[in-house]
């Protein structure tokens, strides 16, 4: 069995107050592995993200725990759920986020800046992290001069260059075409088998579904099935897979 | 180094239409206070100069009297029962007041009479660019300023006119001797000043007193006061601050240029406080992003208080630009700015405190992002 990074259990949320509230998850148990990447998929409102806010310690449960490296949400304020995203988390968005003011370099670099590691050294990481993902002749380009490929690979390179345990993607490739988004999930597989991270990857997106150690459905707030092996037992529908 | 500041700079610069507007608030902001202060100064300075020009330890007044320029008057005989006091060197009497001068073509004016003895060095004026003070103590002489030639109908030294009748001629000139009230000062010997005022021999308007270096200077003090009845001695910086207090709060001009300048402190915060929100608003993604990302509270308010310093120090450095050029342009005025190193150090710690205080709205907005919101988006 492999370190477990995060691990939920009975994790329910209800979200909105009175006749608005939805219960948005149902009482979920879910371990996240090193050296594993996980797909968490779903239809929309199936409560993916919602999953994915209560892992990134950006939501804590209604009830139910969840512990990142052994550290519980549960009793966390704001600043101490900052502090474990700081410490373990690393963060890869649908819409990559980047500062527009900052080059890629300079992007990646905030990520070791918010850690209190500054100086030299913190840019020269950001420029190896930037070579890990083929971007090192881009070091000094500003999000706008960057392809969105481009700009997702400086969001994993910002993920990375802290070396957190655990990689939480948003819809990484959803707005990507085949090529980018087949480098994308490379290097994500790259993150999980070679540097030893626990990868989550939320998506709607079935062509990436060979690239997943182990895929967990949700539906209605409830994880209802898992599968896990070689990618051949996984399931893909052929029709969506990449060329 | 840490990339807060470059965030900062960024920030700032990446909106330059507001990062100018910003600028220039601040500079509107800095120059009005630092104009309003620097006349406070200036004016403190004018209202004192008599006093600071004169050789005096001490000065007896008429009691109550508020300031150099006083039109009561003492009883003369007090200069004899101050001068045998143990430790005075000595006394000199001034005959101040206004009187009238006509020039050569007729035209009249107020100008304003200061009479001490020439002899004596008590009050005597400075900054004399031409002619003779010594030639003071022949009667019909006075010395006057030469930016007053205008204003005096004279155009050189040995022009004549009319002091209440009498004919004078102009001995020595100055340079800078200017009345804040714009009335012109007319230096001349005190018996002279006698016939121009029209004060009686009995009389004075205030006593100069020097000390022997070596006077227990308490111990003289004490024993004038015990000599000179109703009459108040107060040493230089004690008249000093009194006529100070008269004229800038007696009257109310030092509250005008202190409500003046607490205007522009509030027009600059206003400015600097709108003008950071509305920057952090546009940015709030971004911050959003930093705290998903893990960062401190901490580290965002680093952000936005570097905006502000950086705000503060250019548009400090602009301000003070133009300032040091109104300084210069007023030199000459009758009432010149004064902007001196206290000054520029008070407005620097001023104009950064206004610009930090003015991120606190922006850093309350910060506060309640929810780092969420970039999964939304």
């Amino acid at each position: 069995m492999k370190d477990v990074i995060i691990e939920a259990k009975e994790v329910k949320k209800t979200l909105g107050r009175g006749a608005g509230q939805v219960q948005a998850l149902r009482g979920v148990d879910l371990s996240l592995r090193k050296g594993e990447l996980t797909l968490l998929m779903g239809p929309s409102g199936s409560g993916k993200t919602t999953l994915l806010l209560i892992l990134g310690c950006m939501l804590t449960p209604s009830s139910g725990t969840v512990a990142v490296c052994g550290a519980s949400t549960s009793d966390a304020d704001k600043e101490g759920l900052a502090k474990i995203r700081r410490d373990h988390i690393g963060f890869v968005f649908q819409s990559y986020h980047l500062f527009p003011t900052l080059t890629a370099r300079q992007n990646v670099q905030l990520a070791l800046d918010i850690r209190d590691h500054h100086g030299r050294d913190a840019a020269k990481k950001a420029r190896e992290a930037l070579a890990l993902v083929g971007l090192e002749q881009k070091a000094n380009a500003l999000p706008d001069a960057l392809s969105g490929g481009e700009q997702q690979r400086v969001a994993i390179a910002r993920a990375f260059v802290a070396n957190p345990s655990v990689i939480l993607a948003d819809e990484p490739t959803s707005a990507l075409d085949s090529d980018n988004g087949r480098a994308i999930m490379r290097i994500l597989v790259e993150a999980a088998h070679e540097r030893d991270r626990a990868v989550l990857v939320v998506t709607h997106d079935p062509r990436i579904v060979p690239f997943a150690d182990r895929i967990i459905e949700i539906e209605d707030g409830l994880l209802v099935e898992e599968k896990s092996g070689e990618p051949e037992h996984l399931r893909m529908p052929k029709a969506a897979a990449w060329p | 180094m840490s990339l807060v500041m470059t965030l900062a700079w960024r920030n700032l610069f990446h909106d330059r239409l507001r990062f100018i507007a910003t600028l220039v608030g601040i500079v509107f902001s800095v120059v009005l206070v630092m104009v309003q202060m620097g006349l406070y100064l200036g004016f403190g300075q004018m209202v004192t100069t008599m006093i600071d020009h004169a050789n005096a330890d001490l000065w007896v007044l008429p009691k109550g009297s508020k300031c150099f320029e006083d039109p009561s008057l003492l009883d003369s005989k007090l200069r004899e029962k101050v001068a045998t006091v143990d430790g005075v060197a000595s006394v000199v009497p001034l005959v101040i007041g206004f009187s009238d001068w006509r020039t050569e073509s007729g035209e009249v004016t107020p100008v304003f009479i200061v009479g001490a003895d020439m002899k004596a060095d008590a009050l005597q004026p400075w900054n004399v660019v031409e002619g003779d003070v010594r030639a003071l103590s022949q009667w019909g002489t006075v010395a006057v300023d030469r930016s007053y030639f205008d204003r005096l109908g004279i155009k050189r030294l040995g022009d004549t006119a009319e002091i209440r009748g009498h004919r004078v001629k102009v001995v020595a000139l100055t340079d800078g001797i200017r009345s804040f009230t714009t009335t012109p000062y007319v230096f001349v010997d005190q018996k002279d000043a006698r016939f121009y005022t029209g004060t009686f021999p009995s009389k004075a308007s205030e006593l100069i007193v020097r000390l022997k270096v070596d006077a227990d200077r308490a111990g003289a003090i004490a024993a004038i006061r015990d000599r000179v009845g109703d009459a108040e001695v107060l040493t230089t910086d004690e008249f000093r601050k009194r006529s100070r207090s008269f004229w800038l709060f007696g009257t109310g001009a030092g509250a005008a240029l202190f409500a003046g300048a607490l205007l522009g402190v509030i027009v600059g915060t206003v400015i600097v406080a709108q003008t950071l929100y509305s920057s952090t608003k546009d940015h709030l993604s971004e911050f959003a992003t930093l705290r998903a990302m893990g960062s401190s509270n901490n580290y965002i308010y680093n952000v936005i208080i570097y905006q502000a310093l950086l705000n503060a120090v250019i548009g400090f450095i602009f301000a003070a630009a133009i300032g040091f050029e109104v300084v210069r342009m007023t030199a000459r005025s009758a009432l010149p700015i004064v902007i001196t190193p206290w000054l520029v150090a008070a407005l620097l710690v001023l104009t950064i405190v206004m610009c930090v205080v003015s991120g606190l709205g922006a850093i309350i907005r910060v506060v309640r992002i929810d780092p969420a919101t970039v999964f939304m988006r």
